[in-house]
């Protein structure tokens, strides 16, 4: 009975509203459509990472194969053709420009995203762990960090790559390595906030285990800010790559990636094959843009302030 | 009402301190947020704490459920001491003690549902329950609590102080505890919902047998729900008695000066009142001042109250008061009352 | 007494996504010198919005219409330049959270005396020693040496003593006091509601108390407008709405009051929750949780009438109204 007219009484100004919960990300989505430069950014990137898998289909030259009728010849008949099959033209020793292009762009969208994908998984639990429990261990694991930081990586980098050589797994390795610390940062520092939400000390209180207590209730209240920064760290790792492709030290011959095909591309400019400069540059500053831009959505459409 | 004597809670002695970084190149400054707390409570009672802000209530509170280590002093659960309790142990034993926050969206998981929410309690401590019987006790709850089952798929965001606050109080309840910290679970509602609330708790008290330790800084909130006060300043216990003896017959200043100092809602009564208004305001607790902590602000206050501090005595009927003076003090009723 | 403001067909809408809402809708009252009047109301009732409006103060998406007087001139059809003549000067309003509306990055008294140069084009030194004289008026122990002080090396009580000098300075004809003592402790309450007593009487302001507890109501204001879903429901002296609520949304706030004199075993709540501007009942917004509502008041919305000298109310029921357990 009391409990019959405790339900009235709510029901009655309740009767409204819909049954189904809408989520937090569900209203960042709707958010997220309504920013018009964000969603144009995604669709174009979309079409880029599409491209890259679909383009080699249609490909006539693999990226190695070196077209003999125009090497030496590369201003007059390399350049971008349909009926050659060079729809790129091709580079100053005569290989399909197209073929590398969309090689190039696999490889550093790979570095981009697995170098965030490491900073997730890594400075998420890192930062999260060292926030929740703070004190030494936060101490300890935060100093760790800072001297990780102080080194200069570029250096440390390019020793690694001179004395293991050259390859996609080394330069996964050093762009993993400094990626996740950044990342580690910013969720520790979120991570001490969220700790003292009345709904954390909710869930101790109720008996919720250490562990359950940061990967049920704090980190899926970090992953807003952890998507943001994670999107604004992909083009800051093919930025990363491209540096150092730019000096020579990327992905080994004959692989190649966005930054060693603008290297190229740039380094043959004032014999006017400017096409070899212009294609890869174009999808660079694409993606780049694009991300940085969905990056920015997702930061509106995420920002707590708005709830 | 029938009440057992058993003592469900025992205090004694407790001590909590806070260390304050005073700069990079000044020494720690230490603030007693509590000290020489000591009582017990019943099972089946409703202990109110009052003090002002700053007074060491939510402390307290979280002492109590271990939330927060106090530094000296024992927490005696049904006679076993929960500050000597390892963690793991502890955690099981939250079972039986919970608690109800003040700010009511604050409290929820905004990335959880309210099923989720509720059942999360039994996900960590009754790990034997499977999906489907969690799910017909948190419907049971939100039933008891006045939540519509169908609210169980939706986020706490899509719900108003008073509802999130039902979704706390089941929360609370779902793993059937002994005693629950309610901590200014109203304050930050509604004059219409506070009313709401604080009858459901007291539906739910008699419904689930429980024992409430009651924190606000409201006394005639406190006064409506509870059996017994206990009168908070600076840390420190100054009175602790029955509402009616608190109310009737109020024995330290303090006290008094809380009790004037409540806005009535009785225009009549409000404009006769004269209001015993309290000197400035609650001294800084990491420099609290010497003898009796209250003196500063003590119309009754003499020289000597800046030397001892006053012990803590036991009155006949079991209340407990702690001032110089109490016995020479005079209430006039109509400054308390003003009628 | 002399009419200091009047107030008429006042609406403030806010433009949603794809829709409007109405947060006031057609308020109508009117303020004299010196006297406290009560604004009382749950969240959402459109009380704040309502003076924020008059102060020019409300959200971008958010507009008003209506007239409110101050002498003759209307305030809500001044540009914002001539409206900021008037604010600070003839009407000034303290918030609930006086932190905020306080520059941590400077002195008090450097706030203060610049409400002194720019209204009242006092010198520097005159506007400082108005200043301090006014903080000791408003209660502030040692107001020379507190003056120098920043806003956050000072209690929630004495920054809100500051913030009412400073909205005293310039002696404004009426004071809009919006929650100012739910931040506080009850001996901190007590002491500035004494404070805002004492202040009408001296300074003859007109003040108007924004709140939502009964209690703060009962022992400063002299009459009461009780807001509920944008609209006033109920207007009339404190004693007649207190001792003769002929409103059940009145009658409901008074009993879910707790009073510390009379201990009932249970309060008497208003059932249900307060609705959602967007989804206003039909014809009285309170008819979902009234438990007096029949037929005419889910079909029209009670206008606003006479209900004896002095007092207006918004309700078709005119029955007596025994109410709970209580009454």
């Amino acid at each position: 009975m009391l409990a019959d007219t405790r339900i009235d009484g709510v029901a009655k100004a309740e009767a409204i509203t819909p049954t189904k919960g809408r989520s937090l990300w569900r209203d960042a989505g709707y958010r997220f459509v309504r920013n018009r430069a964000a969603l144009v950014s995604l669709f174009v990137l979309l079409g880029v990472v599409v491209f890259t898998i679909v383009g080699p289909f249609f490909a006539r030259w693999s990226i190695e194969k070196i077209d003999w009728s125009v090497v030496g010849n590369v201003l007059s008949k390399g350049y971008p053709s349909v009926e050659t099959g060079h729809f790129f033209g091709t580079d100053e020793v005569g290989r399909d420009l197209y073929s590398r292009v969309i090689q190039g762009t696999q490889v550093s969208l790979m570095v981009g995203i697995i170098g965030a994908g490491i900073a997730v998984i890594v400075g998420t639990i890192y930062g999260a762990v060292a926030g929740y429990f703070g004190g030494r261990i936060d101490s300890l694991m935060m100093r760790f960090v800072d001297i990780l930081y102080s080194i200069p990586y570029m250096f440390i980098l390019i020793l690694l790559l001179i004395i293991f050589g050259r390859s996609f797994v080394m330069l996964f390795v050093g762009v993993g390595l400094i990626s996740w610390l950044g990342m580690a940062r910013v969720v520790r520092g979120q991570t001490l906030t969220l700790k003292n939400r009345e709904f954390v000390e909710a869930a101790i209180a109720t008996g919720a285990k250490p562990l359950t207590v940061i990967f049920r209730h704090i980190v899926p209240n970090l992953l807003g800010i952890v998507v943001v920064y994670a999107t604004l760290l992909v083009p800051e790792m093919i930025l990363l790559e491209s540096f150092i492709s730019f000096l020579g030290l990327g992905v080994q011959e004959p692989n190649t990636s966005l930054g060693a095909l603008i290297s190229e591309g740039s380094r043959t400019m004032q014999y006017g094959t400017i096409w070899q400069l212009i294609f890869p540059l174009v999808f660079f500053v694409t993606i780049l843009f694009t991300f940085f831009f969905v990056g920015d959505g997702l930061r509106d459409a995420l920002d707590p302030k708005d709830r | 009402m029938h009440q057992t004597t058993t003592t469900l809670l025992e205090i004694k002695d407790l001590k909590k301190t806070f260390a304050i970084s005073g700069g990079a190149f000044s020494k720690p400054l230490t603030l007693t947020a509590l000290a020489d707390i000591n009582f017990s409570i019943r099972k089946g009672e409703t202990l109110g704490i009052v003090g002002e802000s700053g007074c060491g209530k939510s402390t307290l509170g979280r002492c109590i459920l271990q939330l927060l280590r106090p530094d000296e002093g024992q927490v005696l659960w049904l006679g076993q001491d929960l500050t000597k309790l390892p963690a793991e142990e502890m955690r099981k034993r939250r079972q039986d003690l919970q608690i109800i926050f003040q700010d009511p969206l604050a409290s929820l998981n905004p990335r959880m549902t309210v099923g989720e929410i509720i059942a999360d309690p039994l996900r960590s401590l009754r790990p034997e329950l499977n999906k489907d019987e969690r799910r017909a006790r948190v419907l049971k709850i939100m039933e008891a609590v006045g939540l519509l089952p169908e609210m169980i798929n939706r986020y706490p965001h899509e719900f108003s102080g008073g509802q999130a606050q039902r979704i706390g109080i089941a929360r609370a309840l779902i793993t059937e505890p002994k005693l629950i910290v309610c901590d200014e679970p109203v304050s930050a509602l509604d004059v219409s919902i506070q009313a709401q609330i604080l009858n459901l708790l007291a539906e739910l008290k008699d419904e689930f047998g429980l024992t409430l330790i009651f924190i606000s800084h409201n006394l005639s909130v406190v006064r409506h729900v509870s059996d017994r006060i206990l009168v908070l300043y600076l840390g420190r216990i100054v009175e602790l008695a029955t509402g009616d003896e608190i109310y009737d017959d109020p024995k330290h200043p303090y006290t008094r000066a809380l009790l004037t100092a409540v806005p009535i809602p009785d225009p009549k009564l409000a404009r006769q009142r004269n209001i015993d208004a309290l000197r400035g305001e609650i001294p800084s607790p990491i420099n609290p001042p010497s003898g009796c902590t209250f003196r500063t602000r003590c119309r009754f206050a003499k020289s000597f109250c800046a030397e001892t501090r006053p012990p803590l005595e036991t009155l006949d009927n079991g209340r407990l008061v702690a001032c110089h003076r109490w016995r020479e003090i005079e209430v006039p009723e109509e400054a308390v009352l003003g009628h | 007494m002399a009419q200091v403001l009047t107030v008429k067909d006042l609406s403030v809408r806010f433009a949603l996504h794809e829709s409007e809402v109405t947060a006031v809708d057609g308020l109508n009252f009117a303020l004299e010198a010196g006297e406290t009047l009560a604004v009382v109301g749950e969240s959402g009732s459109g009380k704040s919005q309502a003076f924020m409006a008059l102060m020019g103060l409300l959200a971008k998406n958010g507009s008003v219409s209506g007239q409110a007087l101050l002498g003759d001139v209307d305030l809500l059809n001044l540009s914002k330049t001539a409206l900021n003549e008037y604010r600070g000067r003839d009407v000034a309003m303290i918030f609930q959270d006086p932190m905020t509306s306080l520059n941590p990055a400077l002195r008090i008294k450097q706030q203060l005396a610049e409400v002194l140069v720019r209204h009242k084009g006092q010198d520097a030194k005159e506007a400082e020693r108005n200043s301090i004289a006014m903080l000791e008026r408003v209660g502030i122990p040692e107001p020379a040496k507190r003056a120098n002080a920043y806003p956050h090396q000072m209690s929630g009580g004495m920054r809100q003593r500051v913030m009412i000098a400073m909205a005293l300075l310039c002696q404004p004809k009426i004071l809009i006091a919006d929650e100012p003592t739910t931040a506080l402790d009850v001996t901190v309450q007590a002491q500035m509601l004494d404070l805002f007593k004492s202040l009408t009487d001296d300074f003859g302001t007109a003040l108007v108390l924004i709140t939502h507890d009964l209690g703060v109501v009962a022992g400063v204001a002299d009459r009461m407008m009780v807001m509920y879903g944008g609209r006033s429901v109920e207007k009339g002296t404190v004693d007649d709405l207190f001792y003769d609520p002929r409103h059940p949304y009145t009658l409901g706030l008074l009993h879910s009051t707790p009073h510390i004199a009379k201990r009932a075993a249970r309060l008497d709540p208003i059932q249900g929750l307060p609705p959602s501007l967007e989804h206003l009942p039909k014809g009285c917004s309170f008819n979902p949780r009234c438990a007096f509502a029949f037929d005419r008041c889910i079909a029209e919305r009670p206008p606003l009438t006479e209900a004896g000298p002095g007092r207006q109310k918004a309700c078709f029921y005119e029955g007596p109204m025994a109410y709970g357990k209580v009454a």
